[in-house]
């Protein structure tokens, strides 16, 4: 598939959106079982901020994917069959809740606060599962077609917003920045092993759908002439990412490194010093990573109409 | 219920892309169009169409069959690509199970193409909307057309009638028969689309003459092989009876 940079933005930064906030109100959560409501004002409004933020941007990322953004408001209409519209529904509301939370912690409502919270928590949560499911559920994409695409969606990003929860409590709630840096640092180790479990299932998927099936032709060799069009298509466009297999590999080390590797590394040394400022550049690290591996993400995904466009003449 | 549908014969398909033409004449001035072509006297043109012909080889030179392939939508039974449409501009007529696009409320999204596993929808460049193979809904129903007329264009304009029309669900309908006599197949039945589109295969027409048919079989007089047999270069009864 080509890489769009608007579904990249989108999916990436409506990710560490939501994991920022499910890091913010984890830590609500667990401050209020303590009975105590200790978190300092400034670090959650900064966060709540920070996490509306990350899902604005992304969702003004997804308007350059539409080819008639003047019309995104129909796509909430088909919610019992599609994701994407599911999706639609789950990220407004989302972003409303979360910030309803905001205010009523600000307000000082911190009971009411809770109770928002938890169905902002909830709705991140399904929006994760919308988002992943996007993509998993189209069969024939082999490498997305998967309980690993999903599940990848939520590790990546929760590990991206706590990290970006470690570097903010790190100026702003120093009382809580090392649970938040050891948070970030196990969900970057758990993401990075269900991400490298996708990479290595990937590597050994083996196509279903063969030259021999896209034209129904039993014979060993078929090999395309013309593919109707000499200067390219909507299908060669789409379809195809166009890059080198050199860029391909560096993409991948490069999300391995930056993504994951950097930030442990980084986050480690937070915990290990206490200076802030290696907790401060982890988030940035890992945000840069992911969106490298969201590339590749597409990038790798092999589509079954790329068989009937295999060569010009 | 009625599935029409395209049956294309591959061992009559020449490659003329007369199909491709008229669909693109047809649609582009129908209720589907414009179909618009972006730069399409530049170096780099590119366009929409609902109808391609690719061009196969198979085997390995010499035993090497040249196949053209016509493509387009395959307005499958079981559609993967309405679905996940978030708009509902992608559906599928339970009248004649035709798989349409509603160009009004298309958000360009591009969801349903990445879904479809044949290729068979292309986003209009200058609409941004998806557009697809619309059987030529709006002919093929339209009763002010004569009856021989209200076929989809590339049916119609296609020299060697190797495309058909018709309900595949209507068992003595031309393209059922085709589909159920001649070998029609589906393309990647692997996903389970169901696609209402068939092919059907290539064959070789071998001449088969028997020994019959030389000899008469059923000789009763025995009168064959009696009569001296003419040379070759001897006058046949047509040249002596020229009137
Ligand atoms: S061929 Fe593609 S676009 Fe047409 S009905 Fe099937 S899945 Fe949909
Ligand atoms: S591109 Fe149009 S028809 Fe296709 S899924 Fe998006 S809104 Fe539906």
């Amino acid at each position: 598939m080509h890489p769009a940079w608007s579904v990249v933005l989108l999916t990436t930064l409506l990710g560490a959106g939501q994991g920022l906030f499910l890091a913010l109100y984890g830590a609500d959560l667990y401050d209020a079982a303590r009975g105590r409501a200790s978190l300092a004002p400034l670090f959650v409004a900064a966060a709540v901020l920070g996490s509306l933020a990350l899902a604005g941007a992304g969702l003004a990322a997804s308007f350059f994917h539409l080819g008639r953004p003047e019309r995104a408001w129909r796509s909430a209409a088909m919610w019992r069959t599609s994701w994407l519209s599911r999706e639609v529904i789950a990220l407004p509301l989302f972003m409303a809740l979360a910030a309803g939370y905001g205010l009523a912690h600000w307000l000082g409502m911190l009971q009411g606060a809770l109770v928002v919270g938890a169905a902002a928590a909830l709705a991140a949560l399904a929006l994760y599962v919308c988002t992943g499911m996007i993509y998993a559920c189209i069969k024939f994409l082999q490498e997305w077609a998967s309980p690993l695409t999903v599940v990848n969606f939520l590790l990546l990003g929760c590990a991206s917003g706590l990290s970006a929860a470690a570097a903010l409590s790190a100026w702003l709630d120093p009382e809580f920045a090392r649970a938040y840096a050891i948070a970030a640092l196990a969900a970057t180790l758990a993401a990075a092993a269900t991400r490298g479990t996708a990479l290595v299932r990937n590597a050994r998927l083996r196509p279903r759908s063969t030259p021999q099936t896209a034209i129904g032709i039993k014979h060993p060799r078929i090999e395309q002439k013309a593919q109707g069009a000499m200067g390219g298509s909507f299908n060669t466009h789409e379809f195809f990412h166009g890059a080198s297999r050199a860029r391909l590999e560096t993409m991948k080390w490069g999300f391995v490194a930056a993504g994951f590797l950097l930030p442990a590394m980084l986050l480690a040394a937070a915990l290990g010093s206490a200076l802030p400022a290696f907790a401060a550049a982890a988030f940035p690290v890992q945000l840069a990573g992911l969106l490298a591996e969201r590339w590749y993400f597409f990038a790798e995904a092999q589509h079954p109409q790329n068989l009937y466009y295999q060569s010009t003449s | 219920m009625t599935q029409l549908a395209l049956v294309i014969d591959l061992n009559v398909c020449v490659g003329c892309h007369a199909c491709v033409t008229s669909c693109k004449e047809w649609n582009t001035q129908g209720a589907a169009g414009p179909l618009s072509d972006l730069n399409p006297y530049g170096a780099d043109p590119s366009g929409t169409f609902f109808n391609r012909v690719q061009t196969f080889e198979v085997g390995e030179f010499p035993n090497t069959q040249t196949v053209h392939f016509p493509k387009s939508c395959l307005h499958c039974e079981d559609p993967p690509c309405v679905p996940v449409c978030p708009t509902g501009a992608s559906y599928k007529r339970a009248g004649d199970g035709i798989v349409l696009v509603d160009y009004d409320k298309c958000i360009g999204c591009k969801y349903c193409a990445w879904a479809c596993p044949y290729g068979a929808r292309e986003l209009d460049e200058k609409q941004k909307v998806m557009k697809k193979c619309t059987l030529c809904v709006d002919r093929i129903h339209d009763a002010s057309l004569p009856e021989r007329d209200r076929k989809p264009a590339c049916v119609l304009a296609c020299p060697t009638s190797a495309r058909l029309f018709g309900d595949i669900h209507d068992p003595a309908s031309e393209v059922a028969t085709a589909i159920r006599e001649h070998g029609g197949y589906a393309l990647m039945p692997e996903w389970g689309t169901h696609p209402a589109n068939h092919y059907l295969p290539r064959r070789k027409t071998e001449f088969k003459v028997r020994e019959e048919d030389l000899q008469r079989y059923d000789n009763p007089l025995k009168v064959d092989g009696l009569l001296p047999k003419p040379a070759t270069g001897e006058p046949a009864l047509d040249d002596v009876t020229s009137w």
